[in-house]
């Protein structure tokens, strides 16, 4: 026996069973019962067909699945461009230390903690044009505001509340990354001459790019699945403008009890999801760490 | 370029009363235009707060700061044109090494071709010219602190150059190496530079003017050779030389020095206080001399150490422990054997209320 190699011992495997059997119920079997019904056409709870493929071939040129991708898109995109600056300019200007931080600190998380539907149902009632302070406001302007009936308004109302409700969160990611910045950097800067925005430039947001990253996989993934708050607000509508992907779903899977188009629907939407943050990961991490070729000094 | 005068005392608490509450006491000093200086201290000796002060990211709170008579107490490092290393290396890490050490030029609209110029001057000084368009993000600490090292050097026109214990991350080896390419700048370049340090041997050998403090207080500021031959205060003794200075307790009753019961002959022509006073008399200059010798006391041998280069010898009378430092070809001692030193000397030098008086 050659002595150089590792003894190999096959019951070490033995000590990750335990893992894999809590993986398997987790995820693994509830994720195989979606790909079961994605290949058949359940007629009644007893006679079911295997269809193959055709379920995806069919969700796939479903005009009204693309028009919800693109809204899905549009918006999480919308979301991301609004909320990841203001998020971060949110987080520079909130106070270090002292008991205003901490003051601060508990304001901006309070949105953190309401729950979706609340959340819906707070700007539901916010945005009416009747009551609501928003929507009462706007019209006292003389905007003719209303999200029940503008597909723009209906929108821009989502967007708004999306905003509302998770740019803390990246502002409270973006703050704990400023905060581990060591006072000399910030000294070095001054002595070096450089302005508040190369500071920010050269000093901030190089150190705030692994907290922002996850901010930005949280948020765009978050968005993406959005489901409850514009289901309350707005019901998808008018009309579809603000359906999303998730709803679209649940309105093929629930409302029409379309399981294997539904079920088939379901794994394309879990590949887009996770197609899209490996792209946004993979371009967040080269981003800031491509070495930069003659370098102008 | 300019002459930085002191005027001034730093508390960080808001109402100081005791002398404990200061972390700088007052305080009135000069470093010449030019000078190398060190500020040599244990920690807590208010050898930052000093520095920073003149940087100008601390502001003193009483008194001023005076660059070439101009009073700059409320200027802010960059009006100040002060350029700084910390002890811990900062460096932009999405930069090149080339654009990090250009930075200070760029900031400050240097043309380019002169930036290019200087870049490559210091690069070369600091033998990283080959790394010019690495990502700093991926360097070595020691790389890291010499792209620091680089950007405080770059700006000639700078008014002082302070380091703040800037080679405590750096390897052993290559500290000796860096210690002695600044000195080689400093003659290169002629800015004034002040290093702050608690290390005796760095501070030493890097300055031409050695300022010596203890709890926010200036002991002394000398030539290495000042600190070692007359230290000021006893504290200078004791900290400077390796070991510090022996201080024996001691009377002085008329034309004689009470030493531990034993009375000496007080040197011709010294004139010392009545009263107590201590003797300090540093381990190199401790000799054993033959018995009955003017100044020595019989003393008996309690530990030797043979270093190599050097004996050290421990050795007790009546309660007192000297230490002395003998060349290692001196006869053989073992513990327990008697052996006169002789404490009051050409050396020696006398304090009272720890400050020196002859």
């Amino acid at each position: 026996m050659n002595k150089t190699t590792k003894p190999v011992n096959q019951k070490a495997w033995l000590l990750i069973l335990p893992v894999l059997v809590c993986v398997a119920f987790s995820a693994i079997l509830p994720l195989m019962t979606v790909v079961n019904y994605s290949v058949q056409d359940i007629i009644s709870p007893e006679r079911r067909v295997f269809v193959g493929t055709e379920w995806f071939a069919a969700i796939m040129r479903d005009e009204e699945l693309h028009a919800a991708l693109i809204r899905q898109l549009t918006f999480s995109l919308s979301v991301l461009v609004v909320e990841i600056p203001l998020g971060i300019l949110l987080a520079l200007s909130m106070p270090a230390q002292g008991w205003k931080a901490s003051v601060v600190l508990v304001i901006v998380s309070l949105s953190l903690l309401i729950p979706w539907n609340v959340v819906g149902t707070i700007w539901q009632i916010f945005a009416r044009s009747d009551i609501g302070l928003m929507g009462a406001a706007l019209q006292g302007l003389g905007i003719e505001y209303s999200y029940t009936g503008n597909a723009l308004h209906a929108w821009a109302t989502v967007l708004l509340m999306d905003v509302w409700h998770w740019t803390p969160l990246v502002a409270l990611l973006g703050y704990a990354g400023l905060r581990s910045i060591p006072d000399a950097y910030y000294q070095a800067a001054s002595i070096d001459g450089a302005s508040k925005l190369a500071v920010f430039w050269y000093v901030q947001l190089p150190k705030m790019r692994g907290v922002l990253m996850i901010a930005v996989l949280l948020r765009f993934m978050d968005s993406f699945m959005i489901y409850t708050e514009p289901f309350v607000l707005t019901g998808g509508g008018p009309g579809n403008a603000t359906t999303f992907l998730s709803q679209f779903l649940t309105q093929k899977a629930v409302g029409q009890f379309d399981l294997g188009p539904a079920a088939a629907f379901s794994l394309i939407y879990f590949l887009i999801i996770l197609l899209m943050c490996f792209i946004l990961y993979n371009w967040m991490q080269r981003v800031g760490t491509q070495t930069k070729e003659g370098g102008h000094a | 370029m300019a002459k930085i005068e002191l005027d001034l005392a730093h508390a960080y608490l808001p109402d100081p009363k005791k002398d404990s509450d200061y972390a700088l006491l007052p305080l009135k000093m000069a470093f010449e235009d030019g000078g190398a200086y060190a500020l040599l201290g244990p920690s807590g000796c208010g050898k930052t707060t000093m520095l920073n002060i003149m940087s100008g990211l601390l502001s003193p709170s009483q008194g001023s700061v005076r660059f070439d008579g101009h009073d700059v107490t409320n200027q802010t490092p960059q009006q100040r044109n002060i350029a700084q290393v910390f002890q811990f290396p900062v460096v932009y890490d999405t930069m090149t090494v080339a654009e990090n050490l250009a930075f200070p030029l760029r900031n400050r609209k240097v043309p380019r071709d002169q930036i290019t110029k200087r870049v490559g001057q210091i690069a070369e000084m600091l033998e990283m010219s080959d790394q010019l368009n690495q990502r700093a993000a991926n360097l070595s600490a020691d790389a890291k602190q010499k792209i620091s090292l680089g950007r405080g050097l770059v700006r000639s026109d700078v008014s002082a150059v302070l380091f703040d214990e800037p080679l405590t991350v750096i390897d052993p080896h290559l500290k000796w190496q860096l210690r002695r390419k600044l000195k080689q700048i400093h003659h290169e370049l002629k800015l004034t530079l002040i290093y702050v340090t608690h290390d005796q041997v760095e501070a030493l050998t890097f300055a031409d003017q050695v300022v010596v403090m203890t709890r926010g207080r200036v002991v002394q500021i000398g030539s290495a050779a000042d600190l070692f031959e007359r230290p000021r205060h006893t504290f200078v003794g004791h900290f400077i030389g390796s070991p510090g200075m022996n201080f024996l307790p001691a009377t002085v009753v008329g034309s004689g020095i009470q030493v531990a019961g034993v009375s000496l002959a007080k040197p011709d022509g010294q004139v010392l206080p009545e009263g107590a006073i201590k003797l300090g008399v540093r381990p190199e200059y401790l000799v054993p001399v033959l018995a009955e010798s003017a100044g020595a006391l019989p003393m008996t041998v309690s530990q030797v150490q043979d270093v190599g280069t050097h004996v050290m010898l421990s050795a007790t009378f009546g309660g007192l422990t000297i230490k002395a430092r003998l060349p290692s070809d001196s006869a053989p001692m073992k513990v327990g054997d008697p052996v006169w030193l002789q404490v009051v000397g050409a050396h020696t030098c006398f304090y009272k209320d720890d400050e020196i008086v002859a």
